[in-house]
């Protein structure tokens, strides 16, 4: 068995290399970044060093030589396992594939989401329409107050109906959906991990919320105004919800009914459908933000024309989900 | 140590991540507040600046800094730059390093964890997993561990080598040298204290235990082979 001090004389100039190397590559700038035929040497430094590391380890040199080696080869195996990430292809896979297909896979959980969610919007919705009394056991009265005040066919000023409405707020409106939606939308994910019981609450109590809304507003005769603003960006703001609380409910799933797997497997597993999911609700939460800032206000536009975009958007919305990613095979 | 993860790479070497506590992570989190608060002032004035069009931008800025500020930061770095201040890093269960699905998973989840109150979920959380995982790391497959990059220190002791009187077992040999490469960073006191319990085993000798104890770390590193070949014999 050869002593440390040789051992240590033997490899320093490759440690010394390795080292040099590795802080190369940890540098911003690309330019003083190792060259392609550098980068060709790591693989064979670094099962050297396993190597080193392993006999030092056996031999039971000094703590602080196996400390260094461990810590060198630590760094070496971050640089050597590393995935490289591309935006531009992520993000089109993901949008022409990735994440339909994961939604289609889940659709049983979907269904389930969106039954909390349009099935509370409905009930609650007909109910509000043939009870308005109900309203006030939902909101307080201030609300109720805004809200008949917005959307009054008789005023002039009302959301979407007036010149007023110039392009300065417009932008600010589109700031605010931006950060309230999306942030409702993540909520609502996250939920999902308390045993699914944030999910539930989210999808149920905007639901109600909506469903009260817009059922009140029907039954005073204010449906015009109110429908005319809401159509276009609907698709995009109710289906971003639904899938936010479908992949909640996926991580519930995996905390309520793992299978047989253990409860951290299955967690693991199903967050990374999850992930996705969320992450596609995210965009659908810009383009609604979108559509509610700078298209559901604006005024002068023949109220069919509203809902005649507010149909077609739905319909690319889902033939979207539906179709897209079909004909992708797995590789 | 069970604040030790041991990894196996595919290489077959086994290698030890050093988890991060809730303690250290809170104080990352602390910096990591002050940061935002920093970038939120001059937003603010921004604001006073620009009227409408500010607001929005700040509401953009806002939401961003709530829930992309370390997911870009765990893509670019590994870690926010409050975990990075503190030598932390976001890594995997296997080792390797964060990738965007975790990264999101964990800090989306961040929300969760923080209920009811700062944290309260994603401290019970930590404390009952045995890897100080919140529940965003449970969920993301991610741990948070100590990373720093340590320089060797093996300058040669000014001390003769002198041979051990009797032979030691490989532990005993590695702890003695274990002692020569801390001791500079010991008190005396505690210096003396340990290398007379190193050198028990031979007290009556005259020479200070210190000296004594590094002599013999000096021989096992660099006894020449002609001596090991004594010893043997």
């Amino acid at each position: 068995m050869i002593k440390q001090s040789q051992f240590q004389q033997q490899h320093q100039s490759t440690w010394n290399q390795c080292d040099d190397l590795l802080d190369r590559l940890e540098l911003l700038k690309k330019s003083k970044r190792p060259d392609a035929s550098e980068l060709l040497k790591l693989p064979d430094l670094y099962s050297d060093l396993c190597q080193q590391l392993a006999i030092a380890q056996s031999r039971c040199y000094s703590p602080g030589l196996i400390e260094y080696l461990h810590n060198l080869t630590l760094r070496f195996h971050d640089h050597l396992y590393r995935r490289e990430f591309r935006l531009g292809n992520t993000l089109l896979s993901f949008l022409t594939t990735d994440f339909p297909c994961t939604l289609r896979m889940h659709r049983r959980i979907f269904t389930l989401a969106c039954l909390m969610f349009f099935g509370t919007m409905l009930v609650v919705g007909v109910l509000c329409y043939s009870y308005p009394d109900l309203i006030y056991s939902i909101m307080d009265d201030e609300q109720i107050a805004t809200m008949e005040y917005m959307y009054n066919p008789a005023q002039n000023h009302v959301l979407g109906r007036t010149q007023k409405h110039e392009a300065t707020s417009r932008v600010l409106m589109f700031g605010f959906y931006i950060r309230n939606n999306t942030g409702i939308g993540f909520q609502t994910f996250a939920g999902g991990i308390l045993a699914g019981i944030g999910t539930a609450f989210y999808l149920i109590y905007n639901g109600l919320i909506l469903g009260a809304v817009s059922g009140y507003l029907t039954q005073l005769g204010y449906g015009t105004p109110f429908w005319s603003f809401v159509s276009g960006h609907s698709a995009f703001e109710l289906t971003a919800i639904a899938i936010s609380g479908c992949a909640g409910l996926l991580l519930a799933k995996a905390i309520l009914l793992p299978g047989n797997q253990t409860r951290r497997e299955a967690l693991r597993i199903e967050a990374h459908s999850a992930v996705i999911l969320i992450s596609g609700a995210a965009l659908l939460f810009l383009a609604a933000a979108a559509v509610e800032g700078f298209w559901s206000p604006t005024a002068g536009i023949p109220v069919h024309v509203k809902y005649a975009v507010g149909a077609m958007l739905w319909m690319l919305l889902i033939s979207y989900l539906v179709f897209s990613g079909r004909n992708h095979h797995a590789n | 140590m069970d604040t030790l993860y041991s990894i196996e790479t595919p290489e077959g070497v086994s290698l030890d991540l050093k988890l991060a506590g809730p303690v250290v992570r809170c104080g990352a989190w602390l910096i990591d507040v002050m940061i935002r608060s920093a970038v939120y002032l001059p937003a603010l004035l921004m604001i006073a600046l620009t009227g409408k069009i500010g607001i929005a931008v700040f509401m953009i800025v806002l939401f961003l800094m709530e829930w992309f500020y370390p997911v870009v930061f765990e893509l670019l770095w590994g870690a926010t730059p409050g975990k990075r201040a503190l030598g932390l890093k976001v890594v995997h269960t296997n080792g390797t390093p964060v990738r965007w699905q975790a990264s999101m998973i964990r800090n989306l989840l961040r929300s969760a964890d923080f209920l009811p109150l700062f944290y309260g979920f994603g401290v019970v959380a930590m404390l009952c997993s045995s890897r100080f995982q919140r529940l965003g790391d449970l969920a993301a497959g991610t741990l948070v561990v100590h990373y720093q990059k340590t320089r060797i220190n093996l300058s040669p002791s000014e001390v003769t080598a002198l041979q051990p009187p009797v032979t030691l077992s490989l532990q005993q040999r590695q702890a003695i040298m274990a002692f020569a490469e801390r001791h500079t960073a010991l008190s005396n006191d505690r210096a003396l204290e340990l290398a007379e319990h190193l050198a028990s085993w031979h007290p009556e000798s005259e020479i200070d235990p210190v000296k004594r104890v590094l002599g013999y770390a000096r021989w096992y590193s660099e006894a020449s082979s002609k001596t090991v070949i004594g010893d043997i014999s």
